[in-house]
């Protein structure tokens, strides 16, 4: 079932054009990695899917209601996390939490006092005296403690330390375990790696892939590292090799997925003594679409 | 309404409340309180009619109509007449800016801050955080309207009677609600905190000035004012109360507007948008000094503005004054003339001390930036680098300096041009000019006791504002109230010689210029070796 969907959402500001037809669409039980550079248009999505901003084409559709119009209706079974926020300076931690799960109206105090604990959070103090991280906290204790149907998160962990972002990943699982749906926009791409079921790249208000990270895989390079008896000798004109380095014992290189089996076959004449391949991970994915237009190299 | 635009508005406006717990208790009993204070202190000041009456007959001048209003029912100047006369105007004014503040906290500011988003993001309305901030300005400037109302007719105070008391009330709960209004609607076309109050208290102070500007000239003019409506009340006087409907019916019609455009826009958009920007930066932003005058660069340029007109608005008046005293008989027995000094000479010292304190809010404001800067955790990015402390507050308190001296060479001039060319036996535009700038000393202990605070402590910095809030009562309403000498003493303002009519005493300034040095040396010393905070 489809939680979350946009269709060819357009968005202008003035001449400029911020998000220029943009698909998205999120399922029940799944957990959507949205990641892109910085001003490429995820915020803008967001807010747009929030109904905090008007689409100029396209629609936004949650729970299959229109994003702007039905706004209130649809916020009380969602959860939203900012990268940044902001809170009131002369309130408590835990009071801030209160209003907002008061407002949303689905708040668990169990789980707000396990939340509480688990994030290490005091929510004595005043939102003035906490750092970043700690604001981070009360935006996610809020947000986890709600039984919502849909988390939009917006860079979650942003200034979190290692072992909440650890806490952060549990949490989402958990959420994903009890069949909701969340839309995670990250820069941090190990996270997204090892959160997400699906992943969305945009960029220049375009999105440019879409797929499991299996699908988009296959769109891109293996890494290989190769030590042979002999010497291959004419590896650098194989096709698809990419980035050859000669190393002490062997050669290194990286390898399109479409070429791997010419290659293979090539190189086993030369008597293979050792052979490690890595995955593409996210990140070679990421720096290849990004860089993608200036680099103009094959795919 | 099909897309709930007010879901959830009453849980916001209990956080308003909650926020605003002791803020606006505080801004309630300083307005019923001062308002109470003086009813009280008039029946001690005149204790019969033949006072009245005198005092009455020196209320009819230009200037003093320009500052608080025309007086109503002068033939028969009562306790009532002399409360709506004298007070309603300026307590009006401190309450349209009790508003603005109010209401920029919890519209723009809140959205410029990100907190809007969040609340936005749950299930409440795209009108309910507006909506809330209006009900809390409509909930204050009710408890206001009761409080001075009926603590006005409890005063059992002879001519003030319930009629004229509600009234009074009410046109203070009205202007209250229009400027409400009026900052919700700036606050849809401003992007930024600032913008909206900055707009929100030109317009205000424009809408004082054209009430001043008709009041003196031509009434019609004054009815365009806002201000011009609550006074037009006439409270126990004639008691009308047809526009406090007026105003209330204004600030209704901006209100939805407000709420219109509210609902129509982006989040964090604003109708007027923001134009981009230098890619580098300029020459003079190469050193703190530059950063500190480029942050408050349009504030000057305001400042400047406002201080011209303010001062040329007074200047104007200044030749009408003439001829109301050679009119008026009785009053040249009241106000004994200095030898060889006209009334008009006397009454410019007046007007000159309050151009000084004027001129000193820019001055210590340009200052209390750099607290602000320091509370915002702006300051240590300059301090990581290669600036010094010293360097760091050395900048503020030089562009204090120059700020506080050029507004007020801008207020003493523009009354000087208009004064010159209006009065028939008139003082020269440098005559002027030197009236003005004999307020240095003062203005400079104030700019040295912010200062010292922001040395000390950024916490106390506030003291600046209320030491400087009793110099204008004592020096303006002085007079009025006939307060001991050493309640004056306690000013630097009042040491300082009123030029034309008083000589120049070099001691008094060598005095006062010591003492705002001692200031600004412990200033600079504690600064150097306290925590910055965050």
């Amino acid at each position: 079932m489809t939680v979350l969907q946009t269709k060819q959402l357009t968005k202008k500001f003035g001449s400029f054009t911020a998000l220029d037809g943009v698909d998205i669409q999120v399922n029940q039980g799944e957990v959507y990695g949205f990641i892109g550079p910085n001003g490429a248009g995820k915020s803008t999505t967001i807010r747009i899917l929030l109904g905090m901003m008007k689409a100029t084409q396209g629609e936004a559709e949650i729970f299959g209601k229109d994003a702007w119009r039905k706004a209130v209706d649809i916020h009380r079974d969602i959860a939203y996390v900012p990268g940044d926020l902001n809170l009131w300076p002369n309130l408590t931690g835990g009071e801030v939490i209160d209003l907002f799960g008061k407002l949303r109206g689905n708040m668990n105090q169990e789980k707000r006092e396990k939340l509480l604990r688990r994030f290490d959070l005091d929510p004595e103090k005043k939102c003035r005296t906490y750092s970043k991280g700690n604001r981070q906290k009360v935006a996610l204790v809020s947000a986890f403690a709600t039984d919502a149907d849909l988390y939009i998160l917006d860079e979650p962990t942003s200034g979190l330390d290692p072992l909440m972002e650890c806490i952060f990943q549990e949490s989402v699982l958990e959420a994903k375990q009890e069949g909701k749906s969340i839309l995670l926009s990250s820069h941090i791409l190990s996270e997204v790696e090892q959160l997400c079921d699906r992943v969305g790249i945009i960029r220049d208000g375009k999105m440019i892939e879409t797929g499991t990270l299996q699908e988009l895989r296959h769109l891109t390079r293996t890494s290989i590292y190769l030590e042979t008896k002999q010497p291959v000798p004419a590896l650098a004109e194989q096709g698809g090799v990419h980035n050859l380095e000669i190393k002490e014992d062997g050669v290194s290189f990286q390898i399109d997925t479409e070429y791997m089996d010419s290659l293979f076959q090539y190189v086993s004449g030369f008597g293979i003594v050792k052979l490690e391949s890595a995955p593409p991970t996210l990140e070679d994915l990421f720096m290849r679409h990004y860089e993608g237009t200036s680099e103009g190299g094959p795919s | 309404m099909a897309e709930k635009r007010f879901n959830n508005t009453l849980p916001l406006l209990g956080m308003i409340c909650r926020q605003e717990r002791l803020q606006l208790p505080l801004w309630l009993a300083g307005l019923a309180g001062f308002t109470l204070i003086v009813a009280i202190s008039f029946t001690n000041l005149y204790t019969n009619e033949r006072e009245l009456q005198e005092i009455a007959q020196s209320m009819i001048n230009p200037a003093v109509t320009a500052l608080v209003g025309p007086g109503y029912g002068i033939d028969n100047y009562t306790y009532g007449a002399m409360m709506a006369h004298q007070m309603l105007g300026m307590t009006a004014l401190i309450t349209g800016i009790m508003n603005i503040l109010l209401i920029t906290r919890h519209t723009r500011a809140n959205e410029e801050d990100g907190r809007l988003e969040m609340i936005r993001s749950l299930p409440t309305g795209r009108l309910s955080n507006i909506g809330a901030a209006m009900l809390t300005a409509v909930i204050i400037n009710l408890l206001l309207a009761v409080v001075i109302g009926f603590g006005l007719y409890t005063l059992q105070i002879e001519s003030m009677e319930w009629e004229g008391s509600l009234l009074y009330g009410a046109a203070l709960g009205a202007i209250g609600l229009f400027f409400a209004a009026v900052t919700g609607l700036l606050a849809q076309l401003s992007e930024s905190a600032r913008g909206v109050t900055g707009f929100s208290i030109g317009i205000l102070l424009l809408a004082y000035a054209v009430r001043a500007i008709g009041d003196v000239s031509n009434e019609t003019l004054s009815w365009l004012s806002p201000f011009g409506w609550v006074l037009g009340t006439e409270a126990y006087v004639n008691n009308y109360w047809w526009p406090i409907a007026v105003t209330l019916g204004t600030a209704v019609i901006v209100t939805v507007f407000a709420f219109y455009l509210n609902a129509i826009r982006d989040l964090e958009a604003g109708f007027v948008p923001s134009k981009p920007g230098r890619k580098h930066a300029s020459f003079l932003l190469h050193h703190p000094f530059g950063l500190a005058f480029r942050l408050q660069r349009t504030g000057i340029i305001a400042w400047g503005a406002a201080m011209l007109m303010f001062g040329a608005m007074y200047g104007s008046v200044l030749g009408e004054t003439e001829s109301f005293f050679e009119e008026i008989d009785m009053l040249q027995e009241f106000i004994q003339p200095e030898a060889g000094y006209s009334i008009t000479e006397q009454f410019l010292t007046m007007l000159m001390a309050v151009m000084a304190m004027a001129s000193t809010i820019p001055g210590v404001m340009a200052m209390m930036r750099l607290k602000a800067e320091e509370k915002k955790e702006r300051s240590e990015n300059l301090l990581s680098l290669a600036v010094s402390r010293n360097k760091l507050m050395g900048s503020y308190a030089l562009l204090a300096l120059l700020h506080g001296f050029i507004m007020l060479s801008l207020a003493g001039l523009g009354m000087g041009l208009a004064g010159n060319a209006v009065m028939e036996e008139s003082l020269s535009v440098w005559g002027f000019y030197e009236a003005a700038v004999v307020y240095l000393p003062a203005m400079w202990i104030m700019i040295g006791m912010a200062l010292f605070f922001i040395g000390l402590s950024p916490a106390f910095a506030g003291v600046t504002w209320a030491y400087l809030l009793y110099s204008f009562i004592v020096v303006y309403l002085g007079g009025l109230f006939q307060f001991p000498d050493w309640v004056t003493n306690l000013t630097p303002f009042g040491h300082i010689p009123q030029l034309p009519v008083e000589d120049f005493k070099l001691a008094a300034a060598a005095g006062l210029t010591g003492i705002a040095i001692i200031l600004a040396a412990a200033g600079f010393i504690s600064y150097n070796r306290r925590d910055i905070e965050g």
